[in-house]
């Protein structure tokens, strides 16, 4: 029993990341049809952005770690507005150009890393609070856990909320049902793509920094190897929808460490399995391009 | 009588879409109030002529509004200067309610949703229903009412009573005609009993051009004529 509690937790805490790295995938794709491939850079961005903060500023390491996800959160918005303002919107109505750049673009930042800082991981900020554990039915589970799945769930919050009730919210809502009806009835919609770039930049970020606090260390292929699940989220989920992603991340997780544990390491083909099955009996995703 | 003031000026406006030069430089005005009708046979670009006006699609040529070149801004600056559109397959929003389809096309402080709900009193009993559950009726409603909410000078109107029951077709001409009070109304149709109903103006666009332009009247009251450029029989009736 205490073996399932701590997979299970585990498995939300790992769908937590995954729902954060995916969610702006999901909006960007839904409302600007625009597949980032830059996406896992924003995390690696954020997560070093947090360690090189934590580095620079004094007190404890949960100062330090507080100091360096606000930093880092902010790079990983500020880098991504830029990137659709800079590279992403002269690229509109033009695919193949958006992936070239997306792709390239991830392999630049990810050297750029390389070359600033190395290739080897570099230790994280983490609060010994965050390394104890917590006993839940007889499972110590690590309380970095439950911040992942207290973060995840308080962005999903925000999101709907942000989704729901804000002018810019209805936009981006029916932005990705009908952008060209946006525009038709005198919205600049070109707005709301730069926020939804900047806001999953953040929620990036904040993947990272977690992941960091998960992981102990941040090294600069940490974006590449979430992103991979993160697109399988999206897929699952539906682009474009929050809750469906919300609703595909937690499944992939779960599953992922369910599998792991109990088949000695299958848990990737696991998930492989999920996208293949989901394709063939709901190629639309769980819950299509609606965003709420 | 002098002719009345053109407030819209389309000038050799040529759209091509893949390998097909669907607009080959199509010209024609709008006078100031009433309603337009813009008439042709199935396919040849009135649907393109209203989207390229819109610079919804790569257009060359010239789009004036009240002398003001519209060609060089973007789509929503061009609704801005007082376009309002209803697209041709209604384009609501499906997943958002009849009220979210309406308050996302406030453009300014003062929506006018006392005239909306006086020409639809159903959306105000539908306020929070999905878009996507309403009948193609109810969806029209909401697509004018979106164009209706605000202060529009000019609207552009896309084969409104397309697939209308014929209860519902006599209730959107109704609310074309009270929109023509407010507004100059560039309408594609082609129902011609409502166009004879609601149009002063008629142009008939063929093979990507304008072949005919003039009183609605006129050519209505003409069957060959109409038959000729339409390829329908002239009775409005």
């Amino acid at each position: 029993m205490s073996t399932f509690v701590l997979l299970t937790i585990t498995g939300l805490g790992l769908g937590a990341m995954y729902f954060l790295i995916a969610s702006g995938l999901s909006l960007i794709y839904g409302l600007m049809g625009v597949l980032n491939f830059a996406h896992g850079a924003l995390l690696t961005a954020g997560a070093y952005a947090t360690w090189w903060m934590s580095t620079h500023v004094g007190g404890g390491p949960g100062t330090k770690l507080l100091a360096g996800a606000v930093f880092g959160i902010a790079v990983g918005a500020a880098l991504a507005a830029l990137i659709e303002l800079v590279l992403i919107r002269p690229l509109y109505r033009r695919p193949v150009e958006q992936v070239l750049v997306t792709v390239g673009l991830a392999l630049a930042l990810g050297a750029l890393i390389e070359a600033i800082w190395g290739f080897d991981a570099r230790p994280f900020p983490v609060p010994a609070w965050l390394i104890d554990t917590t006993s839940v039915l007889g499972a110590s589970i690590p309380n970095d856990r439950f911040v992942e799945i207290a973060a995840a769930a308080l962005v999903l919050a925000g999101l709907t909320g942000f989704l729901r009730f804000t002018r810019y919210g209805l936009i981006i809502r029916a932005g990705v049902e009908n952008r060209a009806m946006v525009t038709a009835l005198g919205i600049d919609v070109r707005r709301a793509f730069t926020l939804v770039f900047a806001l999953g930049g953040a929620a990036a970020a904040l993947a990272g920094v977690l992941s960091g606090v998960y992981y102990g260390v941040v090294d600069p292929t940490r974006g590449t190897s979430l992103l991979i699940f993160a697109f399988i989220v999206v897929v699952i989920g539906g682009f474009g929808s929050i809750g469906g992603t919300a609703v595909a991340a937690v499944a992939v997780g779960l599953l992922q460490q369910y599998t792991n544990y109990y088949s000695s390491g299958l848990g990737d083909l696991a998930v492989v399995l999920l996208l293949a099955i989901v394709l063939l009996l709901r190629p639309e995703g769980l819950s299509p391009k609606v965003a709420h | 009588m002098s002719a009345p003031e053109a407030l819209i000026r389309v000038d050799d406006l040529h759209v091509h879409l893949g390998q097909s030069h669907i607009l080959q430089g199509v010209s024609f005005e709008v006078p100031e109030g009433g309603v337009t009708a813009l008439l042709g046979r199935n396919g040849v670009g009135k649907t393109t002529t209203l989207r390229a006006m819109l610079g919804l699609v790569p257009r060359r040529g010239s789009v004036t509004l009240a002398g003001e070149e519209l060609t060089r801004l973007p789509t929503h600056a061009i609704v801005r200067r007082g376009i309002g559109y209803v697209p041709e397959d209604r384009d609501v929003f499906a997943g958002l309610t009849v009220e979210e389809n309406l308050r996302v096309a406030e453009r300014n402080g003062s929506p006018r949703y006392e005239l909306v709900h006086e020409l639809f009193p159903e959306l105000k009993a539908r306020a929070s229903q999905r878009a996507g559950t309403l009948s193609g009726g109810q969806q029209q409603m909401v697509a004018i009412a979106r164009a209706l909410l605000n202060d529009n000078p000019v609207l552009l109107v896309d084969e409104p009573t397309k697939g209308l029951a014929p209860l519902l077709v006599t209730e959107v001409a109704a609310a074309l005609e009270r929109a023509a009070e407010l507004a100059t109304v560039l309408l594609v149709e082609q129902n011609l009993a409502v166009v004879a109903r609601v149009a002063q103006q008629v142009v008939v666009v063929d093979g990507g051009r304008v072949v005919h332009a003039g009183a609605a009247a006129e050519l209505l009251g003409d069957p060959a004529r109409v038959r000729s450029l339409l390829g329908v029989h002239g009775s409005s009736h």
